[in-house]
């Protein structure tokens, strides 16, 4: 299970492919994340940044190519008994947020955030509660623990959506433009729990469409369009400098915002 | 109106009525499962089992249930199977009223957005817990109202086996037309006693109903 040949980074795609019929969403990937950095991937609509932040975790999985998370493979091709096991495993590595949030409208704040932990690691309720406490306390949503997600604001939504993310200490986290579905006064709150995870050093993927947001916390930025990398740097070289001309004609749009 | 004729009846119809809601609740009991089960296999990984759950739906709704309830009864003995005219509605009424239900409940399982699976799948969920802790608990709360529907049509359906002689409402008012010739005093009296447990039934349903939306 562990790759001993290639010095790998934390996080690694390769060569990844991806096509819907004769559509190919995504075109030879590759991408290295090392342990604690935070990458942003921005780019137009359409330009395959979702399904490629998908495919890490397997919800869409790779045509062809290949993911790897700290030495593990997670697209391994296995029998479909062992496949799903092995993947219901790494996902536990990878905390995702959604656009949405999805937060579990039937259960509790403490409900949403207990679930996993408890079915999947066994811990007591007792456990389980302390774990809630602790993350709602990160996000500074202590007060809400026994509120049902209909009664949260969006931002308050996205707090929780991500504090049960975190409640399964994965790995890496995950985030599929987790604040364009906000109204624009809350987006800010769901940014400072972000860039607070960035000082601890969580290692992120961040698909964004802010790109002050993208600037003032990211290790580095890619440029998705049309399936393909066209340019990534530091974002210091990205938002003053960028090489492409296809890189230039985006930021022009989106950085005069 | 003979009032004296009614007087005199009504117990006869209580008595059937009471058959009606024993029908009713075994044949609702039959559905439930018999849709719960089909609903699982609509949705199955496998072919055959989807293929299977497919075409018990459309040959059940495809066809009159009267015809299912004479099939099983009057047709049964012919390939081995003989069952008291009881057993013969309750099964048939059962099976027909599960292919219904067999839709409303893969139909609420479906409505539930599609989020709701990624965000536990990618937690690390299997698709079965995540069906049980996550999709089934909001899918029920959906389904409480449709499958009321399902159990209103299942309670005036009973009516299809007076044919084959189960002494339930329908019955019980068509044998007092033979003795007494007067038809409107007998159905009357046999749709209010529909209408009571339909609508008895129906604020139950309501009730549940309400109380799932509470949270
Ligand atoms: N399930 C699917 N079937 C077919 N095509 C799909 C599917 N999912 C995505 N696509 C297509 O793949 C392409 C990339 O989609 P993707 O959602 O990854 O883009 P994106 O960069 O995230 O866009 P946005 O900024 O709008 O979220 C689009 O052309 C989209 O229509
Ligand atoms: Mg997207």
């Amino acid at each position: 299970m562990l790759d001993h040949t290639a010095a790998q980074a934390f996080v690694t795609i390769k060569n990844a492919a991806k096509s819907y019929g004769t559509l190919e969403v995504l075109k030879n990937i590759n991408l290295s994340v090392e342990r604690g950095q935070i990458v942003a991937i921005i780019g137009p609509s359409g330009s395959g940044k979702s399904t490629l932040l998908r495919a890490i975790n397997e919800l869409d999985p790779l045509t062809s190519g290949e993911v790897w998370l700290e030495g593990v493979q997670i697209n391994r091709k296995l029998p479909p008994r062992q496949y799903e096991a092995h993947v219901n495993q790494v996902r536990q590595d990878i905390g995702m947020v959604f656009q949405h949030f999805n937060l579990f409208p039937h259960l509790t704040v403490r409900g949403n955030i207990t679930l996993a932990p408890r079915m999947l690691k066994g811990l007591s309720e007792a456990q389980a509660n302390a774990l809630a406490v602790e993350q709602l306390a990160k996000v500074g949503l202590s007060d809400k623990i026994d509120e049902y997600p209909s009664r949260l604001s969006g931002g308050q939504k996205q707090r929780v959506a991500i504090a049960r993310a975190l409640a399964m200490k994965p790995k890496v986290m995950l985030f599929d433009e987790a604040t364009s579905a906000l109204d624009p006064e809350l987006v800010e709150e769901v940014n400072l729990v972000m860039k607070q995870l960035a000082e601890e050093h969580m290692t992120m993927i961040i698909v964004t469409h802010e790109m002050d947001f993208a600037a003032s916390v990211c290790d580095r930025v890619l440029f998705m369009d049309q399936g393909v990398v066209v340019e990534e740097g530091p974002p210091s070289v990205m938002f003053q400098n960028p090489t492409q001309e296809r890189t230039r004609n985006f930021l022009r749009k989106h950085l005069s915002r | 109106m003979d009032i004296d004729l009614i007087l005199r009846v009504y117990p006869f119809f209580l008595q059937a009525a009471w058959l009606t809601i024993e029908l009713s609740v075994l044949t609702a009991i039959l559905g439930l499962t018999c849709g719960a089960l089909g609903a699982a296999a609509r949705m199955s990984r496998l072919a055959i089992l989807r293929w299977i759950a497919a075409a018990y739906v459309s040959v059940f709704r495809g066809t009159p249930a009267l015809i299912q309830i004479f099939i099983l009864y009057f047709g049964g003995p012919q390939i081995g199977i003989q069952l008291d005219s009881f057993a013969a509605g309750t099964i048939a009424l059962g099976v027909n009223i599960g292919a219904y239900m067999t839709e409303t409940i893969r139909g609420a399982i479906v409505s539930v957005d599609r989020g709701q699976t990624e965000a536990a799948r990618t937690l690390g969920l299997s698709r079965w817990e995540a069906m049980r802790k996550v999709i089934l608990p909001q899918a029920a709360r959906m389904m409480i109202r449709p499958l009321g529907v399902n159990i209103n049509a299942l309670i005036k359906g009973t009516a299809l086996v007076a044919p084959i002689s189960v002494i339930e409402l329908t019955y019980t008012a068509q044998r007092f037309i033979g003795s007494t010739y007067k038809p409107f005093e007998m159905f009357l009296v046999a749709g209010l006693l529909y209408m009571v447990i339909i609508y008895v039934v129906g604020q139950g349903i309501a009730w549940l109903d309400r109380r799932a939306r509470i949270q």
